[in-house]
């Protein structure tokens, strides 16, 4: 734990909670992951973790090295907006692919395809 | 006083870490379909950008944040590129 003992309990006490708080958000999505049933229930799970559970421990690296080194550090902002910006649309288009395979498949539980909106 | 709260957080996170890759690891080993896999890859490189940023903290070196951000940014491509894929049976279309 290097710079851990200059920092002051305020700023240690919340770092701790944020570090468990994301990464107790990234174990129950991956708990999800593997209690689910079916692919559609299951691709929500793990959108817990890459959500708040990254959040979260991004916040609490942003706080922790702002505090340690006694100036603002917001790189971690980037990882942030990245994530927002592609879990939806990796997910979305994974979806979507399943979709396409089990409708190809001729499985009955998926809905047909709305006709002239092939995907 | 910190430095222990801090130490004791940082193992916890850590193990909760590594026990959701497992999860993941599983889910990737049963399948029992590709989408099921690519949804698990997906969810193990989100777990192992997460375990880095939390590794940064721990070794107090900011070095780690750009490996968790080549992490995720591949993460990304993979799934999408993995995805297409599925969808079409090829990545790139002529």
């Amino acid at each position: 734990m290097t710079g851990a003992e200059d920092l002051p309990l305020w700023a240690a006490l919340p770092v701790a909670a944020l570090l468990i708080a994301g990464a107790a958000l990234g174990l129950i999505g991956s708990i999800g992951l593997i209690r689910l049933r079916g692919f559609y229930e299951r691709v929500h799970a793990p959108t817990l973790g890459t959500t708040l559970g990254i959040g979260f421990i991004l916040l609490a690296s942003m706080l922790y090295f702002t505090v340690v080194q006694s100036r603002p550090v917001l790189h971690e902002l980037l990882i942030a907006a990245f994530v927002v910006i592609t879990t939806p649309v990796t997910l979305m288009v994974l979806t979507r692919a399943a979709l396409t395979r089990d409708r190809r498949e001729g499985d009955p539980s998926v809905p047909p395809a709305e006709p002239g909106r092939e995907p | 006083m910190s430095a222990a709260i801090l130490g004791a957080a940082v193992l916890a996170a850590q193990l909760m870490l590594v026990a959701a890759m497992a999860c993941a690891t599983l889910r990737l080993a049963w399948g029992p379909r590709a989408q099921d896999r690519v949804l698990a890859l997906d969810t193990l490189y989100v777990n192992a950008a997460m375990l880095l940023l939390v590794f940064g903290i721990r070794s107090g070196s900011t070095h780690y944040f750009e490996a968790a951000l080549v992490v995720a940014l591949l993460g990304f491509v993979a799934t999408a590129a993995l995805a297409k894929f599925l969808m079409r049976g090829e990545v790139i279309e002529e």
